[in-house]
């Protein structure tokens, strides 16, 4: 299959390591990978604040880079949740858009989601020796129903112990402009989501959104906590050293 | 937004250090929160109850002058007066009015929140007449001059012990902080009010159409004393809160009670035909029903936001919102708090200026679209009420630049690419470690509480075209 990767402009500008591993792991499993240029953002910073034009611009931009794209991927439930859940309401007055954008939506898809629902990978044969929990974030969950395929993994991986994060369920305060924004209570919330991290007992938390980890990553390391942070796909990235990805 | 800004950020503050608050919250909102799970899985197929919530309310909403029409027909019918009120000083007028023309000293008051939304103890209580909220959260926070900050747990911030502090005075002697003392103590001085009052004024969870029923849910059964005793009844709600029959009436008490409190149904669930009939051993003689609008048609009128129109007031969306759990009710401000009241209050009072900050209360996770009864899309109409906001010129100018460039950067990819390694290079005065530890605002307002990863000094973009270009790119063939 030729696969395309969306990068995210957050794993592109600050976790590029990110986006090489996971077009490291789509090879490995005999995949063409491609990046096409233009890419850049899935709109939903603008979005979330209130700038639907502006927005709707950076997704017609996104929405072109893929045009001829077979399958897309990335590393983020938030950004593809952007794509299908609020594409359609974007482009509602743009029946050409409108139409491109239920193209995206039909081949677009989260990273775990791609590999355990659709490839049907569940076993990747990495090997990583932790403590870990992981944090279900909150679009891939509540607006992709992303629940079992990211876990799945996690369960494949040898040596990963993984314990249940209390109260899992709630936000770690990201939530984008919403960080710096409303930043008292964003740290508030995150403040508890660390609580729960240092409750739950591991040593390294997991997770599928590089927002969200982040923010609760950089949390952690104000507070002197050190707690390691990974996406699911940087754990198989490690994991998988020794099958040579 | 500029000059209440100070006066919201006062309030978040206030909050953020009220430890008790939060505690009591958290407890509060993991208990109701967790009764309501139980108590909607003994239903089996709790989405398809949801969709039948939503088919209702959806359906009352699209046909609300039908319905309307036929409530207040059938009301008076029944005999009793039905009153439009346009605005809240108008709601308040009306009853003052009803009031003065009984020279009511007393009146007695079962929960209603649209007489929070008028303010109406206020007016009354300046006109002389002694106003007693008879609901036991109600009660304390009429005692200790606060509003509710749930609205379903209206002193859910409060402790016994603080509870015993408020009564003390009342009651003029030491009391015991234990339940029993407490909840004495307020019965005693609760019967005596129930036998004064001249006027009994309630809420309205439901009126049924059909037969001009007006529906409350209540845990203590004070909605019965104040329907029953006084000789007059005034009935306060919003225009849309509608059930076109008995029907319909029982999804949605189910929804509700089950939503609210983890309840099957709350402990009283009272169904009224006022005014009292000649084959009726009890009531109210005279029965008034003044419904509310206060902006509430502009909302019908308005596609976008047509749906919060759907709410039942079961609060489940404050049960799970996790900004409401650190903050509780009060720093919101509103009559209405958590994401419900984030998204009606700015649409019922129309004011940016006051209440522009509310649909930011929100980190957009989702939780409480996802625990809605009636499944409105909350957190949808929270980020198209910033749209609305920023429409409607109320962000400030700067924002509109930030958003305008960040527009053009991210549908120039070559040009972002070059920020980006830019960035990289001039990223080190804010740099410790490693970190990302200050920056300009707004940057800072994250580096406060948090570090951030430095800017890589090859984004993957380039990364990419570098590898492209030197032919290294790895092919699946390569890996076989």
């Amino acid at each position: 299959m030729k696969v395309s990767l969306f990068a995210t402009c957050l794993a592109n500008a600050l976790y590029p390591d990110v986006d090489l591993t996971m077009a490291k792991i789509l090879t490995y499993l005999g995949h063409t990978v491609d990046v096409p240029d233009g890419q850049a953002c899935c709109g939903q910073i603008a979005f979330n604040s209130g700038y639907f034009d502006d927005a709707r611009e950076v997704a017609r931009t996104l929405i072109d880079a893929f045009e001829k794209s077979e399958v897309v991927v990335g590393p983020s439930g938030s950004c593809i949740a952007m794509i299908h859940h609020y594409y359609p309401f974007l482009f509602e007055n743009d029946p050409v858009y409108l139409a491109k954008a239920e193209d995206l939506i039909h081949k677009s898809y989260e990273f775990t989601q791609f590999i355990v629902d659709v490839l049907h990978k569940p076993d990747l044969g990495a090997k990583y020796k932790a403590k870990a929990t992981y944090h279900p974030s909150c679009h891939a969950t509540r607006l992709l129903g992303i629940k079992d395929a990211p876990l799945t993994l996690i369960e494949h991986v040898q040596d990963l112990e993984l314990l249940p994060l209390p109260e899992s369920q709630l936000c770690c305060g990201f939530g984008g402009t919403f960080s710096v924004k409303m930043p008292k209570i964003s740290e508030a919330m995150v403040a508890e989501k660390a609580e729960h991290v240092l409750e739950s007992g591991a040593d390294l938390l997991l997770g599928l959104d590089m927002g969200c980890l982040m923010n609760i990553s950089g949390y952690l390391e104000k507070i002197n906590k050190p707690i390691k942070t990974m996406h699911i796909i940087q754990l198989l990235g490690e994991g998988m050293k020794n099958v040579h990805i | 937004m500029s000059t209440y800004k100070p006066i919201v950020e006062k309030r978040v503050d206030n909050a953020l250090t009220n430890d008790f608050l939060r505690k009591a919250t958290r407890r509060a909102t993991d208990r109701l929160r967790h009764n309501k799970y139980n108590a909607a899985d003994e239903l089996g197929d709790w989405e398809k109850w949801r969709l039948a919530g939503d088919t209702i309310r959806s359906h009352v909403i699209a046909n609300l002058d039908y319905y309307l029409k036929q409530l207040i027909t059938q009301v008076e019918k029944n005999g009793g007066h039905v009153h439009l009120a346009q605005t809240p000083s108008e709601a308040v007028d009306i009853v003052s009015k009803i009031a003065r023309d009984h020279g009511a000293k007393t009146i007695i008051k079962s929960k209603s929140m649209v007489s929070e939304e008028i303010h109406l103890n206020k007016v009354l209580e300046k006109d002389g007449i002694s106003v007693v909220e008879t609901d036991l959260g109600e009660y304390i926070l009429q005692v200790a001059g606060e509003v509710p900050s749930h609205i379903i747990v209206p002193a859910m911030h409060k402790t016994r012990q603080q509870v015993a502090e408020i009564f003390e005075p009342l009651a003029g002697h030491p009391l015991s902080s234990d339940t029993p003392t407490l909840t004495k103590f307020v019965r005693q001085q609760m019967r005596q009010k129930f036998l004064q009052g001249d006027i009994g004024i309630t809420g309205c969870n439901f009126a049924v159409a059909e037969t001009g029923s007006i529906t409350m849910v209540t845990n203590e059964g004070n909605g019965r004393m104040v329907s029953t005793l006084p000789r007059v009844q005034i009935t306060l709600m919003g225009m849309e809160r509608i059930v076109p029959s008995f029907r319909e009436l029982s999804v949605l008490l189910n929804l509700l009670g089950r939503s609210a409190t983890g309840q099957r149904l709350s402990s009283y669930t009272t169904i009224l035909t006022p005014p009292k009939q000649s084959t009726d051993a009890d009531g109210p003689e005279e029965f008034h029903l003044v419904i509310l609008d206060h902006n509430r048609s502009e909302i019908l009128g308005d596609p976008t936001f047509r749906q919060s129109l759907k709410c039942i007031r079961c609060g489940a969306c404050f049960n799970v919102c996790p900004v409401y759990r650190q903050i509780g009710g009060h720093a919101y401000g509103s009559v209405y708090a958590g994401p419900i009241g984030s998204v009606i209050t700015p649409l019922l009072e129309n004011d940016w200026e006051k209440w522009g900050h509310l649909p930011y209360f929100s980190s957009l996770c989702g939780a409480c679209t996802e625990a809605c009864p009636v499944r409105i899309p909350l957190h949808d109409l929270l980020v198209k009420l910033r749209a609305r906001k920023t429409m409607t010129g109320h962000t400030p100018q700067i924002e509109k630049r930030i958003f305008q460039a960040y527009r053009y950067m991210f549908t120039h990819e070559k040009t972002l690419r070059q920020a980006l390694r830019l960035g990289a290079r001039f990223q080190f005065p804010f740099v410790q470690h490693d970190r990302i530890v200050s920056g300009p605002p707004p940057l800072s307002n994250w580096t406060k509480s948090k570090t951030l990863p430095k800017v890589a000094s090859k984004s993957f973009m380039y990364l990419w075209a570098e590898a492209k270009h030197k032919g290294t790119i790895p092919t699946p063939n390569s890996k076989e």
